[in-house]
């Protein structure tokens, strides 16, 4: 094997390992989080990192599907994070 | 050296930055004690470390197959709503006041994310 894709092979298994271990975190802070706004910032750091794990889940498996994926995942998560702090703000979403 | 070589050693080399980025971030929002402190670390930290891991994908696929530009898409959505989701989070805690009030702004008005019984006083034809 060569050593450039020796060192791919060890940079995508610490990425999958590091995103877990951020997922984890996000999800201790999603749990304890003493305010509002942080249980709204802990699950946009999840849909965030839930996309890392998705284009790293693409580049592993050499194939184009999960593009579409991470793109509406990514719009998904703008608009859920929006959606809670209106409801937060307003008590209502759309006025 | 190729460029096959070159170009798997930059992807490696992104994938590595985006993983301690994301996981730097990640700890930012575990470990900090404050609310508004707290919101710096995952929307700039995180949002860079996942724009590597965009451009690493990127990378790897101009090398290991057809190339395409298609994750440039959800890097500039991402790089463009971070900040917009970060405001919002920050007026959640200007409004439920988990953190330092703003100081107060002249001529006795106030903040308009905490004026909420005005908003509701505005009679109901007049809105919109």
């Amino acid at each position: 094997m060569m050593p450039a894709d020796d060192l791919f092979s060890w940079a995508l298994a610490i990425a999958f390992a590091a995103i877990a271990i951020a997922q984890l975190l996000a999800m201790f802070r999603l749990v304890i989080g003493p305010g509002t706004a942080d249980r709204i910032l802990a699950l946009d750091t999840m849909v965030v990192n839930a996309i890392g794990v998705i284009v790293l889940l693409g580049i592993s498996q050499g194939t184009r599907l999960y593009f579409e994926v991470a793109l509406i995942i990514a719009m998904l998560g703008f608009v859920s994070t929006v959606a809670y702090a209106r409801f937060v703000l307003r008590g209502d979403i759309i006025e | 050296m190729n460029w096959a070589e070159i170009g798997t050693y930059a992807a490696a080399i992104f994938l590595l930055v985006g993983a301690l980025f994301t996981l730097v971030g990640a700890i930012g929002l575990l470990r900090f004690n404050d609310a508004m402190t707290r919101l710096h670390a995952p929307t700039k930290v995180g949002t860079v470390g996942i724009g590597a891991l965009l451009l690493a994908s990127m990378t790897a696929s101009f090398v290991f197959g057809e190339g395409s530009f298609h994750e440039l898409l959800i890097m500039a959505f991402l790089f463009v709503t971070a900040p917009i989701s970060a405001n919002f989070m920050s007026k959640v805690n200007i409004h439920r006041k988990t953190c330092v009030p703003p100081p107060v702004p002249p001529h006795g008005e106030t903040w308009s994310t905490l004026v909420k019984d005005e908003i509701d006083q505005v009679p109901t034809g007049s809105q919109n």
